[in-house]
């Protein structure tokens, strides 16, 4: 009986040190190569303030891209950043020579980076083995990214995409400039030593021809390392547009409830019929619908009669115990979780629920599948959306949950030069607003009207 | 697709189908099944067919075997076509490396039919039998060979993906022979000399005439080169998503020895009081070990980290190692669900692998969500993965090859660790029981599991619990 006590007071002990929802990281020597988990470790105790870290790799990595100018490099080192740091992995590209190396130790040491991209043609061999040894001296892990092409076209569209822009040639004309900057290529052309499959055969890399054609992976040494090697196999150049919208006003959505799994208001009818005429005004070829697997977003899609995909992993961010609440009623019951969710919205997980983060995790696979597609219709949720958009617009964790994604307005996404050109369409059949700002007071302690300041108006 | 000029002005019916809570358009009580499709890979049109390509003893087989299952598992209907097997069936027996000389006439008219009935086969599979991809494994060393599949996928309308292995270490082709070859019908009268002298004499039969995928000859053809068992790949021309994702758990895979152990959480209350679900403590029962260079698991419920807190080891929570989520029936007894959801029980028990709770989940979405799981235990050595009772099964179903019927019954015990270890073409399982009693939390389907069925006959099969 005395130790069942025991046992029990231990067990006590135990949910007392778990009783906090937020997730931390308390950085050790652990080496563990997951992308998927949110690291806690066993120090047992919870803080707020330190953001959850996932640990992909012990050592951190330096991406190293190589190959003559116009190859697509900095296309990839600011594609594979910006889907680095989305899916956790604080990442940053350095385009620059010599000063970038001791950069790099800084980011890594100082800032807490994971991968460094180090966009610069890195042509020649001695110096790579500059990097290398500076890699190794370290305790970094290296890994190439060549881009090979001798496709002229591809060449000269690169350059027109990019090159153009530049203040180099803002003044010259266009055939001019051409003309130079291929002279440029030229230099580089003489010196330029591919990495050699035979002599750098211990080295870790990828090389990638003719924009994706073709592939050598050599010596993946960790998940990282394979995780990039599957994404930018996935990428392409072919043009093509994203339109992301949400589903038609719900009728939940009237009653300012979040969640749930109602069906569309008469107005949110009206914009899926909207919705309809405009996707076809748009002429798109080989139009791929998604949706997700609430009954308001394939309401919309059914409007459009063509063959639509439920995703699962599309479904809107789960409430848990606040499912089809308003947010009046979840200050009411759960003023804690409200405050906590306003300190920090992008980590904050609603008890028995999910948190933006866990729906990054979720929506991987959606990106990698949409990186692969051509022309996509995505129906699906605001936090879905927001998740999406921060994704094809790089915005950082702390603005993710803040995004704009109204109701009834398609955001047309097309990729140009080095980002994404984003076209705004709102079709004209008014909804409620459902964007709920940060209010100012989100301290635990605060009254119901500073922490019910921003909800937006509803029924 | 285009859109239709139609746009319906009275939207479609929609209702949710019961038993796997999906929202589908209805007209006249009937399920429409045009214009939707549930996400999933290879929703198209195209069959695949995997062809292998590579000397005896690269592991083609192994590597048929194993993305077979991978394929399976993560639902896409898949079946290895081995040619080999084809020949011993139609040979009887083997007598030596003979048959398999360039110049052995017979040899080769039989090996022909051999590949044609294989072939026949796997046409009938994806034509007729409603298969996605099949994996034709054979040495098809030469491009005429291969020429030969790829006239026939075009016929049928069948996409082609090469996946060869090549290597030279001998140490490797050595334990391939060793592992595999050894225990194959073909040596079981030889003793161990004799089996492989004549094996690699049945290798150089082919050494001849192989003609390695090009990459200039072959520039059109999709596929990937896996050398030296993965230290590097050629990948040309990947066309669909399928391909992509067989190329990433092909370079994933390894083959260095090494051993998964699973095992659920300690006993919990909930458990001891046959509650379902939940995010409980642990209760003063449940034991441990460890060990080095061990990666340790856990989910982010609280039963699975005080387990591991026990071992004192480092280790990784991963949210998607969480208990299938029963969505409106979490934390109820299987009395109250049937005194709640009577309906919903029968439908579970009918098809237990597709059923979604209500605002919860069903085991096809946890194989969805544990598929980075798979992936990276792939590409691990050692690891504890301290799990659920759901979960574990469905890892389990994917080491042992089990199907979707049978995986929400596989027995997964507490207090029970199963160690996997791979060998040869599969895997060795050992059960370690823990010696600390628990529970019991296994619930087999019972006989009547219509909806009109008794309380009584649905509660036949519940565990004792307090």
């Amino acid at each position: 009986m005395c130790l069942t006590i025991c046992k029990l007071l231990c067990v006590s002990v135990y949910l007392i040190l778990f009783v906090s929802w937020t997730v931390f990281c308390v950085r050790t020597c652990c080496q563990t190569q997951t992308g998927i988990s949110q690291v806690t470790h066993y120090a047992g105790v919870q803080t707020f303030e330190l953001p959850s870290v996932p640990q992909f790799c012990n050592s951190p990595t330096m991406i190293v891209m190589v190959g003559l100018p116009a190859r697509g490099k900095t296309y990839i080192s600011k594609k594979l950043t910006r889907y680095l740091n989305w899916i956790g992995v604080p990442t940053k590209s350095e385009a620059c020579a010599a000063a970038a190396l001791k950069d790099v130790t800084a980011y890594f040491t100082k800032e807490q980076g994971q991968v460094a991209v180090f966009d610069a043609t890195n042509t020649t061999r001695e110096r790579r083995a500059i990097i290398i040894s500076f890699a190794k001296e370290k305790g970094y892990k290296v890994f190439f990214v060549e881009s090979i092409c001798d496709d002229p076209e591809i060449i000269a569209e690169n350059i027109r995409q990019v090159k153009f822009g530049s203040p180099d040639y803002v003044d010259r004309d266009i055939d001019e400039a051409m003309e130079d900057f291929i002279q440029r290529i030229d230099c580089y052309r003489a010196s330029y030593m591919p990495i050699d499959d035979e002599r750098d055969r211990k080295l870790s890399y990828i090389k990638i021809f003719d924009v994706g054609n073709r592939y050598l992976v050599n010596q993946v040494q960790d998940h990282i390392q394979s995780r990039i090697v599957y994404y930018l196999m996935n990428i392409h150049v072919t043009p093509r547009s994203i339109y992301l919208s949400r589903h038609g006003e719900s009728e939940l959505n009237l009653l300012g409830r979040i969640g749930g799994d109602s069906g569309l208001s008469p107005r949110g009818q009206k914009y899926a019929n909207a919705l309809a005429t405009f996707i076809k005004g748009q002429n798109i070829r080989d139009l791929k619908v998604w949706t997700s697997h609430m009954k308001r977003t394939i309401q919309t899609a059914e409007a459009l009669g063509v063959q639509y995909e439920q995703w699962k992993a599309l479904n809107e961010i789960d409430a848990g115990v606040c499912e089809e609440m308003t947010y009046e009623e979840i200050q009411e019951n759960y003023p804690e979780e409200f405050a906590l969710r306003d300190q920090d919205k992008y980590r904050y997980r609603y008890p028995k629920g999910e948190s933006y983060e866990d729906l990054v995790h979720r929506l991987e696979p959606v990106i990698m599948e949409l990186e692969r597609q051509e022309n996509v219709l995505v129906i699906c949720h605001q936090a879905i959306m927001r998740c999406l958009l921060a994704y094809f617009l790089d915005k950082p964790a702390d603005e993710l949950p803040y995004l704009r994604c109204p109701l009834h307005t398609v955001l047309k996404l097309t990729p140009i030069a080095y980002g994404c050109k984003v076209e705004s369409f709102f079709l004209n059949i008014e909804a409620v607003n459902t964007h709920r700002e940060r209010p100012v007071n989100v301290d635990i302690n605060r009254n119901p009207e500073e922490a019910l300041q921003t909800v937006p108006d509803h029924i | 697709m285009s859109i239709t000029d139609k746009t319906p002005s009275n939207p479609r019916e929609l209702t949710q189908n019961p038993l796997k809570k999906i929202w589908m358009p209805y007209k006249n009580g009937l399920p429409e099944k045009t214009h939707i499709s549930e996400k999933g890979l290879c929703m198209t049109n195209c069959p695949t067919l995997i062809v292998t390509v590579g000397l005896p003893a690269r592991g083609k087989t192994y590597i048929s075997k194993k993305l077979t299952r991978y394929l399976n598992w993560i639902g896409v209907p898949t079946r290895e076509f081995n040619v080999g097997q084809y020949r011993r069936e139609f040979v009887k027996i083997y007598k030596s490396f003979e048959f398999f000389r360039p110049d052995n006439e017979e040899g080769l008219k039989i090996r022909r039919q051999c590949a044609s009935a294989a072939l026949n086969d796997v046409r009938q599979y994806l034509t007729e039998e409603q298969g996605q991809v099949a994996v034709f494994d054979a040495t098809n060393t030469t491009r005429e060979r291969r020429e030969t599949i790829i006239q026939f996928a075009e016929q049928n309308g069948f996409k082609v993906f090469f996946v060869e292995s090549v290597c030279e270490d001998p140490d490797v082709i050595q334990e391939n022979i060793v592992q595999v070859k050894l225990g194959s019908p073909d040596y079981t009268n030889c003793n161990t000399e004799e089996a492989v002298e004549d094996f690699m004499k049945r290798i150089k039969c082919y050494e001849n005439s192989y003609e390695t995928l090009d990459e200039v000859l072959d520039r059109d053809l999709s596929y990937i080169k896996i050398m030296d068992v993965g230290q590097r790949y050629l990948v040309n021309r990947v066309l669909d998503h399928i391909q992509s994702r067989i190329v990433y758990y092909l370079m994933n895979i390894h083959i260095t020895p090494r051993s998964i152990y699973l095992c659920r959480h300690g006993e919990s209350e909930l458990n001891v009081k046959g509650r379902i679900g939940g995010d409980s403590g642990l209760t003063p029962r449940g034991k441990e070990f460890a060990k080095n260079d061990l990666k340790v698991w856990t989910s982010q419920m609280k039963r699975t980290i005080q387990t591991a807190e026990a071992l004192d080891v480092p280790y990784e929570q991963w949210k998607v190692l969480n208990e299938i989520d029963a969505g409106v029936c979490e934390e109820m007894m299987y009395e109250e669900i049937q005194e709640n959801y009577p309906l919903e029980f029968a439908l579970r028990d009918q098809d237990k692998y597709r059923y979604r709770y209500p605002k919860g989940e069903s085991y096809e979405d946890l194989v969805q969500r544990l598929e980075p799981v798979i992936m990276e235990l792939e590409r691990q050595e050692n690891v504890l993965v301290i799990c659920h009772q759901a979960v574990m099964r469905c890892l389990l179903a994917y080491f042992l090859d089990k199907t979707a019927e049978e995986l929400p019954y596989l027995k997964c015990p507490l207090h029970t660790v199963l160690k996997l270890t791979p060998v040869a073409y599969g895997c060795k399982v050992e059960s370690i029981s823990l010696n600390v009693d628990a529970v019991n939390t296994h619930r087999e389907r019972p006989e009547n599991v219509e909806v009109s069925r008794m309380s009584e006959e649905a509660l036949l099969t519940v565990p004792a619990h307090q």
